[in-house]
């Protein structure tokens, strides 16, 4: 259901595009579409019809030009991305650094939405990039909250200031100030205070929440929400801007399939932007927030430029210029190189988030490809190499029947697991060689497993490239090699 | 019902505006009923005649719950086991607190397995409710295999005849085909020992449509039996909770209203429908 949004789109899209010519009946039509689909993912009420007032006013200023146009339907497209990209925030936004040290980044929000694992993963995000951060425990509420925060600060190497061991004792206020004062004298430049869940309608706790934002006077207040959240996002975000204030977004649990209609709903209603956004259990599951991303997203483009950023994040500059060189100086490439690749492509996570993020990935046929994908293929894969000789992993010509029975006991695996992966390679590599010598033809589709071709293209043509490939239906090597 | 005591006069008085209308929708909406659901009712609202609209709404609603029996399962003869599953920071470890207690009020004794080893310090968080409830708590290491702890659990709790094991696991997005297929080993060996007789799945009360996928695929790979909803103390109405049971059948089975160990109640149908659109 939850993919319905993009599908939905995609439908509605689809059936204007037939029509050719537009009458303003089609716009409302597409309008009515569009509403139920928002509706569906969570945006509230009121947002959704400013959505579609505001659709309707733009196609309609439009739609004499839009009849003159080639394509109505992508017009008309157009302006949705750039609605729902307005609405989102327009661009990224970075934490404000204090001029004078330490920068203050308090986290409010609800119960259960992730603030303590978000503290956690600000904290390794903002220490990457070569801050001091301090994490301090000011959720004394809810059971152990300060020892998961401990066990968080330990796995990443960030000390964590907890005084009080919670469980309801100790005042959060004192803990605060006192985290602050802290860090100004251990010279940390980032202070996190992580503060406990409260519901909005608790006048106590929001009380509470105030007078440690006063105490600590923050430079960023964020408020993180869990991105499954339904129509009670607009409320409880209200309840928190009027009592507590805050200054951005954090959006939790990307990861799952929810669209994320609430947070069109938080922005539109409060003007504040999603600054982060956390994907996954992982501490380095999280980053900054692109509006023009999610908006594709919800429109089913996929979201091309972080899987891009991804690859390159994890093949580092060596790995990926070792293999530029050997392409371009027509060494062979070998399966040690292609264990490299694997190596990295297990440090991007799962294949199935990163295909997710191809464009049309959440359509149809595609998606039930996604489903059945499976991950421990990687590591089978891995394995098999593993069990490889230097020698047989810089010439695989040597690999005769007793050979491929050795590494088939070694990795556990069968002889015919060994073939397929020798089969595969020698026509990758095959390809290479063609591709090299401007004979151009792009790897054949599906034949070849996502660990060989998906990395090759990216650090040396970058991601989009990879797409048209992936794209590429033709049976004619000749007419691939146009195409990509 | 009171919701729609205003809408009615205006029925009744032949009077209704547009604006009254897009009111009653956004009252639907707002439940996190689902937009489907939600134009349904309307749709029964402007069909029926005036005086019979709030009978015919309650009828439609209550027709959407489930006839499923609401009572936790109880065995005489060996320890009955209730496994608690749902996504992350639904109020999973809190709601089994709560169970807890409300099991011992009623003189049951109850064995609890921690096996949420994968968040720090839940196994903690668990140990501590343990100790201010006075039950024991079976623990495992630190990203350990939280099978085995549910197995030492039910052995235990077989081998001292305990009425009720409860094993509280890690919150777990419903997308991570894995960690699902995780739930599921747990499952299987926890059924070595003993049947499990109840799989809860806590939903948050502030959870949006999305529930509804969250609901069906846990039913897939632990077959759901009921349902908790948590943060009812909240402004969230928890009407995706009425989609659910409507959508997969699963009955909702309690109501967690806050943050301590007695704030637990069985599902009262009335109770929740006349809160739904308040």
């Amino acid at each position: 259901m939850f993919e319905s949004l993009s599908a939905k789109f995609q439908g509605a899209f689809a059936s204007l595009r037939s029509k050719g010519r537009l009458k303003p009946a089609d716009i409302d039509e597409i309008a009515s579409e569009i509403r139920s689909a928002l509706l569906d993912s969570d945006v509230a009420l009121s947002v959704v019809d400013f959505f579609i007032e505001q659709l309707k006013s733009r196609t309609d200023e439009v739609l004499t030009d839009l009849n003159k146009s080639t394509n109505p339907a992508n017009a008309i497209f157009e302006i949705v991305n750039s609605l729902l990209i307005e609405i989102l925030g327009g661009s990224a936004r970075r934490i404000r650094l204090a001029k004078k040290p330490p920068t203050v980044i308090l986290l409010t929000g609800l119960q259960g939405a992730g603030k303590t694992s978000l503290a956690g993963k600000l904290a390794n995000y903002l220490k990457a990039q070569g801050n001091t951060p301090l994490l301090v425990a000011s959720d004394l509420q809810r059971p152990n909250a300060v020892t998961q925060l401990q066990v968080v600060g330990e796995s990443i190497r960030v000390p964590v200031f907890a005084p009080e061991p919670g469980n309801g004792v100790g005042d959060p206020v004192k803990v605060a100030k006192a985290g602050v004062k802290f860090a100004e004298d251990k010279l940390h430049n980032i202070v996190i205070v992580d503060t406990a869940g409260r519901l909005g309608v608790d006048a106590q706790l929001m009380e509470q929440a105030k007078q440690i934002r006063d105490a600590v006077s923050p430079d960023e207040v964020l408020y993180v929400v869990d991105a499954m959240v339904g129509q009670d996002a607009v409320r409880t975000a209200q309840a928190f801007f009027e009592g507590v204030g805050f200054d951005a977004i954090v959006l939790t649990k990307l990861d799952g399939d929810a669209r994320g209609g609430a947070a069109l709903s938080i922005t539109q209603v409060t003007g504040k932007p999603i600054m982060f956004a956390a994907t996954g259990e992982n501490v380095t599951d999280f980053d900054l927030f692109h509006p023009d991303r999610m908006a594709s997203r919800i429109l089913g483009l996929g979201d091309i430029q972080t899987l891009a950023e991804q690859a390159k994040g994890a093949f580092d500059s060596d790995t990926a210029s070792k293999l530029e060189t050997k392409f371009v100086s027509g060494e062979d490439f070998t399966l040690d190189d292609f264990l490299a690749q694997l190596e990295a492509m297990k440090k991007m996570g799962s294949m199935t988030k990163l295909l997710g993020m191809i464009p049309g990935a959440n359509s149809g046929a595609m998606k039930k490809q996604l489903e059945q994908f499976d991950e421990g293929e990687l590591v089978k894969t891995q394995s098999i190499v593993q069990s490889m000789t230097p020698l047989e992993r810089n010439d695989p010509k040597v690999l005769n029947g007793s050979r491929r029975m050795r590494i088939a006991n070694g990795s556990g695996r069968q002889v015919s697991d060994v073939n397929s992966l020798v089969d595969r390679f020698t026509q990758a590599q095959k390809v290479m060689k063609q591709m090299r010598s401007g004979k151009g033809a792009m790897p054949p589709g599906m034949q070849i497993p996502p660990g060989m071709q998906m990395p090759q293209g990216m650090p040396q043509q970058g991601a989009a490239k990879v797409v048209n490939k992936k794209k590429s239906r033709s049976g004619n090597p000749a007419k691939r090699a146009l195409e990509g | 019902m009171a919701l729609f005591s205003k809408l009615l006069q205006k029925i009744r008085g032949g009077s209704t505006s547009a604006g009254d209308w897009q009111e009653f929708e956004e009252a639907l909406i707002a439940s996190d009923l689902g937009a489907k659901s939600a134009a349904e009712i309307i749709e029964l609202a402007k069909r029926s005649k005036s005086d019979e609209i709030d009978t015919a709404i309650t009828n439609a609603l209550s027709a959407w719950l489930s006839n499923a029996n609401r009572e936790l399962p109880f065995n005489s003869d060996r320890p009955t086991t209730v496994l608690i599953v749902g996504v992350n920071g639904t109020g999973k470890t809190t709601s089994t607190a709560k169970l807890i207690s409300f099991l011992k009020q009623n003189k049951h004794s109850v064995l609890v397995a921690a096996a949420d080893t994968f968040r720090a310090a839940a196994v903690e968080q668990l140990a501590t409710w343990g100790s201010r409830l006075e039950v024991d708590v079976v623990t495992g290491p630190a990203n350990g295999d939280p099978a085995s702890v549910a197995f030492e659990a039910a052995t235990k709790a077989k081998a001292a005849n305990i009425d009720y094991l409860i094993i509280d696991t890690a919150g777990r997005l419903h997308t991570k085909s894995g960690l699902m297929d995780e739930l599921g080993k747990i499952r299987r060996v926890i059924e070595k020992v003993l049947p499990v007789d109840e799989v809860l799945l806590v939903v948050d009360a502030t959870t949006g449509q999305n529930g509804i996928v969250q609901a069906k695929i846990f039913m897939e790979s632990v077959a759901v039996t009921g349902l908790i909803l948590t943060k009812m103390d909240g402004s969230a109405k928890g009407g995706i909770a009425l989609a659910i049971e409507r959508e997969c059948g699963i009955p909702i089975k309690f109501i967690g209203t806050g943050e301590s160990a007695a704030d637990l109640e069985a599902f009262d149908p009335e109770r929740y429908l006349n809160g739904l659109f308040s």
